[in-house]
């Protein structure tokens, strides 16, 4: 409490100590990744909604396929090690770019791009295989929730492709400026992320459900 | 090419919608062309449409609020008027298929374009400037916010005109929403329309945590900040964590009704009882998203008004935090019918009646802040009253609620209609009026008409009664909602009265109509000259009314809690304000037409999601992210507020702050 304020005793009380936070507006470097992890954060609880429906009707398969049948867990391996080494390449892009190297920054982001291609390219193929064989998104409430589910997670990766390409074509036109750079950071927190939701998706999915 | 879309879209043989759109078309041409006559278009777009400022955005959200209002409210006396006509052999002016319409489109438009864009609307005008900043965390994000839910509202309001509306009431249950029992565009309006606006929510979310976390004045720690910002802090926190739950549910009933999936269907394992548990945990928490910056408005009503510190602050900001996280544990008590079994229905029914604890705590705390205070009684003061007797009635009615076996036996009745609208009505659009009413000022510079306001409250309390308490009656007899129908004569009495106070309320709707008028017209004699019309204790007082683009010529520093009131005492006191600060030049962020353009694309793809034309879809779509890319390349980012211009501005702010308070001084 401030003396001028105690001496007309006009506070509510209490002590000097005001908690946290009493610096000031923060700058732009912490306000926009905070920002965004929050975003980050309410898109894990969307994909926890997802989660939770998986969870419900995993065994509603109405006499279609179950997991067992359907998973092949060697293939599902090669695409969890393309999107993790996906996203530690994109780790290298965001150390070239901190020191403004321009050549190792594009070279890195478009092996981040091709793995996190090669991903997409495995999903789409396993996703056509289900479909071929009469285990579409129609066939029961179980594969409804699975082709969502990971569906989601794929068109999460589509949309960071897409804001990657809208990325690397930015810093070829802009450089290194410091918006520039913050938005890179967004994006990795974002390519980052959609890997713990992969993991997760891995082992509740594809591991569990390959369980003999 | 057109998909589903043909001429008979129209409802050329429905004579009721048919001449309602074609009212709501004509003024929406009269009013546009009224604008164009008076040159005021350009003012409009650069002052409000394109704006990046949160005051311009807050008034926009309202004056969306107020517009669905109206159109919420037309839905509601229909009803009322159907259920009071159609009794024994009468059936009425309202066929069941229409009347199932509007009671989904009533309860869709008051909860999610009136309350929720009206809540934001305060949030927006109140927060920064009581956290004595001068932005949100993202101003262009905040406009697009803003825009999209104004596109969710335009998707509702056109399905009048083209096409049906939902007739599966606000939460769009199934398996009556799916394709085999609603193949119209009924419930492909409904969902669209909430998944755009739903986006424009969590972006709103996102900008409010991070901005009353991360911004504030200096010295404004968390234990300083105004309840109204504890408040809003925790329903940003609930809408960042409910409402893509919401988007999940809406978005597997779409699937299951585009693309033929069977999440909720009755075959293919489909399980319906999933979309209630979804649609339920964003739907409770909604409730406390709408109820507790109601709460923080009633606060700040409550100190202002007694000329007293808020009783409690610590606790009113526990117990603020507490409803945060318990209202995610209670949503099954909204369906203990399904036979989830004893052992659970009885946890969800404690953890609802635990709730009404911190709830409790705060009435105590509002009447202690009232009791030894020199209370003013002002409108606000009519609603907070109003609301303390209003709201405890509907909190208990809610504890009875809670108990499994009660709800049993008064499950979907009146009953349960007459408690929701109490706690709804009796908490939040009271708050609404109340908050409504004492920061008019602010936002333009003038008071609205006493006289007038108080008629305006006794026409929402009365009628409000007179509307809501028969229906427990009716409820306890067995009465089930919904009823376009009633087939017992000895119920016409209670409808009638029912009928009444809904006229009543809409008296209320009218006069708020012809105070603003009234208020506008004898501005001259109700000015607020200086920025302070009620003797106000948070910062958005200390700034004048209107307050500049940048709010605070200089950031207030901060000491103690009530931040403007000590700083108020303190000038008074010695009889001259703090020593001129240092002025410095003040970057503000441009104005942006992303947001609005955004949102057109946004609605231009849902109106063809909704009528199945798939190249406009994608156009549409392609629009939008055309949009944001040309936005992204964008290089200025800021204007500058030269020196010289804020430092006239702040000293003739502080020559009017020390004239007024010389005056106070000297009759103290």
């Amino acid at each position: 409490m401030t003396t001028e304020a105690a001496t007309i005793g006009l506070t509510h009380g209490g002590s000097e100590d005001t908690g946290l936070g009493h610096r000031g507006p923060e700058s732009k470097s912490i306000v926009v990744p905070y920002g965004f992890w929050l975003f980050v954060l309410s898109d894990m609880i969307l994909f926890s909604a997802l989660f939770a429906s998986y969870a419900t009707l995993v065994h509603a398969t109405d006499g279609g396929p179950t997991t067992n049948q359907l998973f092949d867990r060697n293939l599902v391996a090669i695409e969890t090690v393309a999107l993790l080494v996906s996203s530690f390449v994109c780790g290298l892009a965001m150390i070239t770019a901190k020191r403004a190297n321009m050549m190792w920054t594009q070279a890195w982001l478009v092996l981040t791009g091709l793995f996190g291609a090669v991903f997409l390219f495995i999903e789409l193929y396993e996703f056509a295989k289900m479909i071929g064989e009469g285990a579409g998104p129609q066939r029961s409430a179980f594969l409804s929730a699975f082709f969502t589910l990971v569906g989601c997670h794929g068109a999460h990766v589509t949309a960071g492709l897409l804001w990657l390409g809208t990325m690397m074509a930015q810093i070829w036109s802009k450089g290194f400026k410091q918006h520039i750079l913050r938005r890179l950071l967004c994006f990795s927190i974002f390519w980052h992320a959609l890997d713990i939701i992969w993991v997760a998706i891995f082992t509740i999915v594809y591991l569990i459900g390959t369980l003999p | 090419m057109f998909g589903k879309l043909s001429w008979e879209a129209i409802p050329f043989h429905d004579p009721i919608p048919l001449i309602t759109s074609i009212v709501m078309l004509l003024a929406i041409a009269a009013i546009a062309f009224w604008v164009w006559r008076k040159g005021w278009w350009p003012y409009l777009w650069n002052e409000y449409i394109t704006s990046t400022d949160h005051k311009k955005i807050g008034i926009m959200y309202i004056v969306l609020a107020l517009v669905m209002l109206v159109r919420g409210f037309a839905d509601a006396i229909m009803m009322r008027a159907q259920q009071s006509l159609a009794i024994g052999a009468s059936q009425g002016f309202l066929p069941p298929e229409h009347y199932n319409q509007i009671f989904s489109a009533h309860g869709t438009i008051m909860i999610f374009f009136v309350a929720m864009p009206f809540v934001i609307g305060f949030m927006n005008f109140v927060v920064p400037l009581q956290l004595g900043v001068r932005d949100v965390a993202f101003p262009t994000m905040n406009n697009v916010s803003f825009w999209l839910s104004a596109s969710g509202a335009l998707l509702i309001n056109l399905s009048l005109f083209l096409g049906e509306f939902a007739r599966t009431g606000w939460l769009g249950f199934p398996p009556l929403s799916e394709k085999q029992f609603s193949p119209g565009v009924g419930v492909d309006y409904y969902l669209v329309a909430l998944q755009i606006s739903g986006v424009g929510t969590v972006l709103t979310a996102v900008n409010f945590v991070t901005t009353i976390l991360k911004i504030r004045a200096p010295g404004m720690s968390y234990l300083r900040m105004p309840v109204f910002c504890w408040t809003a802090l925790a329903s940003n926190l609930i809408m960042l964590a409910a409402f893509p739950v919401l988007t999940v549910a809406l978005a597997q009933l779409m699937l299951d009704r585009y693309l033929g999936f069977h999440f909720f269907t009755n075959d293919g394992g489909g399980n319906s009882m999933l979309y209630m548990n979804l649609i339920w945990i964003w739907g409770h928490p909604e409730v406390y998203i709408l109820v507790l910056p109601a709460f923080g408005i009633y606060s700040e009503v409550a100190a202002t008004f007694s000329g007293k510190p808020l009783f409690g602050y610590r606790s009113m900001v526990f117990a603020t935090m507490v409803i945060c996280i318990v209202s995610y544990c209670v949503w099954l008590h909204h369906f203990f019918t399904m036979g989830a079994g004893a052992d659970i229905n009885a946890v969800f029914g404690i953890a609802s009646m635990i709730i009404g604890i911190p709830t409790g705590v705060k009435i105590y705390n509002w009447l202690f802040t009232m009791y030894g205070g020199r209370v003013r009684f002002n409108v606000p003061v009519y609603y907070l009253i109003g609301f303390m007797l209003t709201f405890v009635i509907g909190g208990l009615t809610g504890v009875l609620l809670a108990i499994p076996p009660v709800d049993f036996v008064v499950h979907n009745s009146l009953f349960l209609v007459a408690h929701f609208h109490q706690v709804i009505i009796g908490g939040v659009v009271f708050a609404l009026m109340a908050g409504y009413t004492y920061w008019f000022p602010k936002a333009f510079g003038f008071t609205l008409d006493e006289r007038i306001g108080k008629w305006i409250f006794w026409c929402w309390f009365i009628g409000f009664h007179l509307a809501f308490m028969p229906l427990y009656v009716l409820g306890f007899w067995g009465g089930t909602r919904r009823l376009q129908h009633i087939s017992d004569p000895s119920w016409a009495p209670w409808l009638h009265v029912a009928f009444l106070g809904a006229a009543i309320i809409g008296l209320g709707i009218v006069l708020t109509v012809v105070q603003l008028l009234y208020s506008i017209r004898t501005r001259d004699q109700r000015r607020d000259v200086t920025g302070d019309p009620w003797d106000g204790r948070t910062l958005e007082w200390l700034t004048l009314s209107p307050p500049p683009h940048y709010n605070f010529a200089v950031l207030p520093d901060v000491h103690g809690e009530e931040a403007y009131w000590t700083r108020k005492q303190t000038a008074i006191k010695q009889d001259q304000l703090i020593q001129e600060p240092d002025y410095q030049p003040i970057e503000m962020p441009v104005n942006t037409p992303t947001g609005v353009i955004v949102a057109f694309f946004a609605a231009v793809c849902g109106f063809a999601i909704i009528w199945y034309i798939w190249w406009l879809a994608i156009l549409g779509l392609i629009g939008a992210f055309a949009i944001f890319v040309w936005y992204a390349w964008r290089d200025e980012n800021e204007h500058i507020i030269p020196v010289e211009e804020v430092r006239a501005n702040a000293r003739e702010r502080r020559r009017i702050r020390m004239e007024h308070l010389h005056k106070l001084s000297q009759s103290t």
